[in-house]
């Protein structure tokens, strides 16, 4: 009854946490000596699926196949039992241990662990993959794209033929991501399957032979790369032809409201995240921040919040009719006594711009509860204010103190941002502001975003999907490992001109104004 | 030469006080390395001194004359340790299982077992006409040192090296096979990680309920062994809550103090025993009192350098006291 | 591959038995017969316990209901108990409420009560009663809250792990005291007792209980205010929730890290005050007695709610002062009571996983259909 090509088959498999279902009915095929891409949105269920896998969770129904046979994978050890082995978004590795101790980690053997044996054997790994990991450095001491590599090496020590890997490029510089897809054809020619989860398409184009499809949990469809475009895969992926169509009213008298000049920002651990960034972002347009993950994105929002430490330059709020003033050194309570009102919707919504485990009204007192008399906390105001936005925004929420941390991601997002909203900003910030949210509320941020910016907001958008930064924004900052490689004009700019610019640090120089 | 004889006789001092801390130590220390924290300890050590004293004495009153001194140290160590683990067993099943508060589970243990220690211990002494005491040879056996005689009658050496109680080697014994354990074997590897990062074991196939309910309970039963060594040695075989009082809790810093590392317990519970009992040796302007909160005074500056000082390797491990639940999301 | 496939199919009936979820609605009622049930249990494994030591259950708790509530002296007595342990209980709450594991209530008592003693030992006449008391109060409380600002200092600028620092400082603490009543403020020489304390600094009796409980119950309404309707509260709820966040909102995560301990410390240091002014009316090493640690368990079963604490710490002080009476009726020892007090907390730990998680039992059928 089941294919006998394929490697691994899924059939019927629901799973759901608590009311949410995050896979209903999935069947699928993974194929052996194939590079198979799981495509969807954030929150289309592809990871869960992966996960029931990889043993991380078990399915509610369904059966799982490996070459042919019912498999029951109750845990990551009946996983690599099968051969399967993941990879996943989080890297799983524990920190103060070496590399070759975390390889051979949890694998059934003699007593005695034989470290010379596993570490020549991790090396006959690398050489074979072009790898270049030392067995007994410390994870601690290792870069992201090291613990990758470590992480493909453990499964690959297991002997896994099956390999899943969640979203590997989230993470990887440019060059990184190149190296990372050789080293998967390499395998794929060794006949190995493999199945990269993501959601861009141009990954999917490059690497692999068969693409499927999930949406909102459920299986939409598969296809051959080859015979498929872009343009098909985001139909599926989003059930109807999407052309963004933002609007794009022309800014109305820009005023420069933020200039940032010489911003340069060391983490705790001594790494430079900024290194001598200057813009300026005007009243009433939107300013786009692009670059892949972690080229200094979240370190510029919170330091012109108040809440990174800053090493050297200097950023200049210049209000409407009042003189400017220095940002730096101000913390976000000083800010906010100074009368300048900003607003910051962080990249962790629950984990840093909400409080989980209070409803809306909770929430809105985030921003509110140093007003009020004496010691008291003022809680009618935030009341009102938090049914106002459940209606006005329409978050679906049994009450207004209902904790927002059982809310779905869009609602949640809509808290965040219309208590944002709702302070009457003259600069506002968003980080990801529609990562893992539907098309609707997507859209929905968009118009908020838009309407802030008629207002005269200066508005700072930092985004990963270039589409919607050219289409949303005015114009495009494009950061790449801490630094500024241009300013463009979005209207004008092409989709190919920022992704250059995202990778390359000296080209793209020109362009900035 | 006095000099080198009151010196000898501290370390001897010291070496003897410390045993009771050592075992205490070893089994919490297995027990933090799965990420479990334990503050029951002085309620397992209670219950092993207490079971464990019960168990030398029966079977001395039910062996009578044949009454057989090795005997009886195997079943006391057997009886502390059934205690102990079952005090772990109740801890890990409320914690691993039912996934409550470790910090409150572990202060219910305390109260738990210091309660049931000292029931035992009192029940016994009633029942018993008021008075449980062991013969003396069983006494010895406990006590004394199980070297020949021409080895602890060698000057200095002999006293230092052979004249200690079974337990002291046995301790060590134990530390050094643990300390192998957790850094040598494939089982102290997993259970380390399970410690730091329960979520990276589950996905590399360790069962982490199997290892942390093992770890703690073993953990617990070697913790109360250090509870019947103090009765049976330095309380001399009969009941003594009020000396037995704070072991588990000086055993609790010691975890810190070694860094969570077993070879350190061993220098680190002969510091703390001497610690316990300088005043009697070392007679300064500090009034006796003030030299007993030294070990936990130590404590806290080792606390508070390893903090500072950030090195990775010194710190706890890095899931301790909290419960794991793979499909938390 | 093939080794592997076998292993896998070999493996495939050990589907578990059953599963977790975490539940996402929590019915309140259900709840609370859940606890019920708890309670239940935790009465019939003590009765077992009773029954092995060759005593009845039934009437062994009819001493320990009677020991506790059955004369006007037996109540007063429980009240008696019940002071501390619910004044810990609240001091505690603030801090666990953070998540900043304070297990170092018992120290925090016994800095209070020096610092209450020092008072009562060398101003007991020279000041008038009430003056005396109040200055007592505040001297219990500051030397409580300091004493608790100690480990909150290092936690906040370098995050030194607080449940080991507390832990730790409760020993140094109770060392102090030993040797305050074998030296400085030891009353007949060679006694190791420090003298009573003068009439002047003990705690005034309202029905027969010294005023401790009214301050307690003020206590409960205190703390029940401060962390549902102020600022404070407020603070304490985010930080406890997400620290970045409380950072975002443009809190001083630190400033309120060691404000809250400081508090938290001085209501402790207070209960100090009343235990050895109010009920013992001279200092030891053992004045806290253990009522940290209990108090901590209250406080957390009771979720952090005044009210709840309230019953539960009156539940094991009936507990302790029943089980007192064993001894004398029975001639069971005391420390039953402990025991007892253990699976109560046990049981009552255990039943919140009933509470909040969802079992789901896995059904055999699906695998053998397929075979």
């Amino acid at each position: 009854m089941e294919n006998k090509e394929a490697a691994v088959s899924l059939r019927n498999i629901s799973k759901s946490f608590g009311s949410i279902a995050a896979n209903k009915n999935v069947s699928l095929d993974i194929n052996r000596g194939e590079i198979l891409s799981l495509l969807g949105e954030n929150g289309s269920g592809k990871t869960t699926l992966m996960n029931m896998l990889a043993g991380i969770y078990y399915p509610d129904s369904g059966q799982i196949f490996v070459d042919g046979r019912e498999v029951r994978i109750a845990s990551p050890r009946d996983a690599y039992d099968c051969g399967i082995g993941m990879i996943h978004q989080h890297f799983k590795l524990v920190d103060v241990l070496t590399a070759a101790e975390n390889v051979v980690l949890g694998l059934e053997g003699p007593l005695m662990l034989d470290m010379p044996k596993a570490s020549a054997k991790i090396r006959e790994i690398c050489d074979r993959y072009d790898f270049s990991v030392h067995p007994d450095k410390k994870v601690y001491d290792m870069s992201v794209s090291e613990k990758q590599t470590l992480e493909i090496i453990k499964v690959l020590y297991r002997g896994a033929d099956i390999l899943i890997l969640d979203e590997p490029t989230a993470v990887l510089t440019p060059q990184e991501t190149n190296r990372l897809f050789n080293v998967l054809r390499q395998m794929k020619a060794d006949g190995k399957s493999i199945v990269i989860i993501t959601h861009k398409l141009h990954e999917v184009m490059a690497i692999a032979d068969r693409v499927a499809v999930l949406r909102k949990g459920e299986y939409i469809g598969e296809m051959m790369v080859s015979e498929t475009n872009p343009q098909e895969m985001t139909n599926m992926m989003v059930g109807h032809t999407v052309s963004l169509n933002i609007e794009r009213p022309e800014p109305v008298d820009p005023q420069p409201r933020l200039t940032v000049s010489g911003l340069t920002v060391v983490s705790d651990e001594g790494v430079l995240k900024l290194d001598n960034v200057s813009f300026t972002a005007m009243g009433g347009e939107i300013l786009g921040i692009a670059g892949i993950s972690g080229s200094g994105q979240k370190e510029l929002l919170e330091s012109i919040a108040g809440l990174c430490p800053i090493k050297e330059g200097s950023i200049i709020f210049t209000p409407k009719d009042k003189p400017a003033r220095e940002l730096v050194g101000l913390t976000p309570t000083k800010i906010k006594d100074a009368g300048i009102a900003m607003a910051f919707v962080p990249e962790d919504r629950l984990g840093m711009g909400l409080v989980g485990g209070m409803g809306m009204t909770g929430n809105m007192m985030l921003r509110s509860w140093r007003l009020g008399k004496g010691v008291f906390v003022e809680r009618k105001k935030p009341d009102e204010l938090a049914r106002k936005l459940k209606d006005e925004l329409g978050v679906v929420t049994p009450d207004v103190d209902y904790p927002v941390r059982r809310l779905s991601g869009g609602n949640v997002q809509k808290v965040l941002v219309g208590r944002e909203i709702a302070t009457v900003p003259s600069v506002l910030m968003t980080a990801y502001a529609v990562r893992g949210l539907d098309i609707n509320t997507s859209y929905t941020i968009y118009n908020l975003m838009t309407e802030q910016k008629q207002k005269g907001t200066a508005v700072i958008f930092v985004g990963e999907d270039l589409d919607v930064l050219l289409e949303l924004c005015d114009r495009i900052l494009v950061l790449c490992d801490g630094k500024v490689t241009g300013i463009v004009k979005a209207g004008e700019a092409t989709k190919e001109e920022v992704g250059l610019m995202m990778t390359h640090i000296d080209s793209g120089k020109e362009a900035a104004e | 030469m006095s000099i080198l004889n009151s010196i000898l006789a501290l370390v001897i001092a010291a070496i003897l006080n410390g045993t009771p801390l050592l075992f205490g130590t070893m089994g919490e220390i297995l027990t933090e390395k799965s990420g479990n924290m334990n503050l029951g300890v002085e309620g397992m050590m209670y219950m092993g001194g207490a079971v464990g004293l019960a168990g030398a004495f029966y079977y001395g009153k039910a062996a009578g004359e044949s009454a057989f001194g090795p005997a009886a140290v195997i079943i006391a160590i057997l009886c502390a340790f059934i205690a102990g683990a079952f005090g772990a067993l109740i801890f890990s099943f409320i914690t691993i299982s039912l996934r409550a508060n470790q910090n409150v589970t572990g202060l219910a243990l305390a109260i738990f077992g210091t309660g049931a220690g000292q029931f035992i211990g009192e029940f016994m002494r009633t029942k018993e006409g008021g008075f449980v005491a062991v013969s003396n040879e069983m006494k010895a056996a406990f006590q004394g040192s199980p070297f020949p005689k021409f080895l602890q009658d060698i000057p200095y050496v002999g006293q230092l090296l052979f004249q200690q109680n079974i337990f002291v080697y046995l301790g060590i014994i134990l530390a050094l096979a643990m300390a192998f354990f957790i850094s040598r074997t494939r089982f102290g590897l997993n259970l380390r990680s399970v410690g730091e990062s329960p979520a990276t074991a589950d996905a590399a196939g360790i069962n982490i309920t199997r290892y942390k309910y093992l770890a703690t309970i073993i953990g617990g039963g070697i913790s109360a062994i250090g509870g019947m060594v103090y009765i049976m040695t330095i309380a001399g075989c009969v009941w003594n809550h009020e000396g037995l009082s704070g072991e588990g809790w000086l055993a609790v810093a010691l975890v810190i103090f070694c860094l969570w590392k077993p070879q350190n317990a061993l220098w680190g519970s002969a510091l703390f025993g001497a610690l316990m009992i300088l005043y009697l040796r070392l007679p300064l302007a500090i009034p006796n009192e003030i030299y007993k909160i030294l070990p936990y005074f130590v404590t806290v500056i080792v606390l508070v350098v390893t903090s500072l000082r950030k090195k990775r390797e010194n710190q706890p491990p890095a899931s301790l006291g909290l419960a794991y639940f793979r499909e938390d999301r | 591959m093939t080794a592997s496939q076998t292993k896998a199919s070999n493996r495939r009936k050990r589907e578990p038995l059953f599963h977790l979820a975490k539940r996402t609605d929590i019915n309140p009622k259900r709840a609370w017969m859940v606890r019920g049930i708890s309670f239940l249990a935790a009465i019939v494994i003590g009765g077992l316990i009773f029954l092995i030591i060759g005593n009845n259950p039934f009437s062994a708790y009819g001493y320990i209901v009677s020991g506790a509530l059955g004369k006007k002296v037996a109540i007063r007595q429980t009240v008696k108990f019940a002071i501390p342990l619910l004044g810990t209980a609240l001091a505690i709450a603030p801090c666990f409420k953070m998540r900043f594991w304070n297990i170092g209530a018992e120290g925090q008592i016994t800095a209070g009560a020096i610092g209450a003693t020092f008072f009562a030992l060398n101003y007991a006449n020279t000041m008038p009663k009430p003056l005396l008391l109040l200055v007592m109060a505040v001297g219990g409380a500051l030397c409580g809250g300091i004493w608790a600002l100690i480990p909150a200092v290092f936690k906040a600028k370098w995050g030194t792990n607080e449940t080991l620092f507390t832990l730790m400082m409760n020993y140094i603490v109770i060392g102090l005291v030993k040797y305050l009543q074998g030296g400085p403020w030891e009353g007949k020489p060679g006694s190791q007792i420090i003298p009573d304390f003068s009439q002047n600094a003990v705690l005034p009796k309202v029905f027969g209980v010294h005023c401790g409980w009214i301050i307690v119950l003020l206590l409960v309404i205190f703390i029940y205010v401060y962390m549902n309707y102020t600022k404070h509260g407020y603070e304490i709820a985010v930080i406890g929730d997400s620290v970045n966040t409380a950072r975002y909102a443009g809190m001083d995560v630190a400033l309120i890290t060691m404000r809250t301990m400081f508090m938290s410390g001085a209501i402790c240091g207070l209960v100090g005050f009343m235990v050895c002014s109010g009920a013992n009316m001279t200092l030891y090493h053992s004045v806290a007695d253990g009522v940290g640690f209990t108090a901590i368990t209250v406080a957390w079963l009771a979720q952090l709610n005044p009210f709840a604490m309230m019953a539960i710490s009156l539940l094991l002080a009936i507990l302790d002062k029943g089980a007192g009476d064993l001894q004398t009726y029975m001639k069971v020892p005391t420390s039953i009571a402990d025991i007892i007090t253990g699976i109560f907390l046990f049981c009552m730990l255990a039943s919140e996983f009933f509470i909040n998680y969802r079992i789901i039992i896995n059904h055999e059928s699906s695998g053998e259909a397929s075979k």
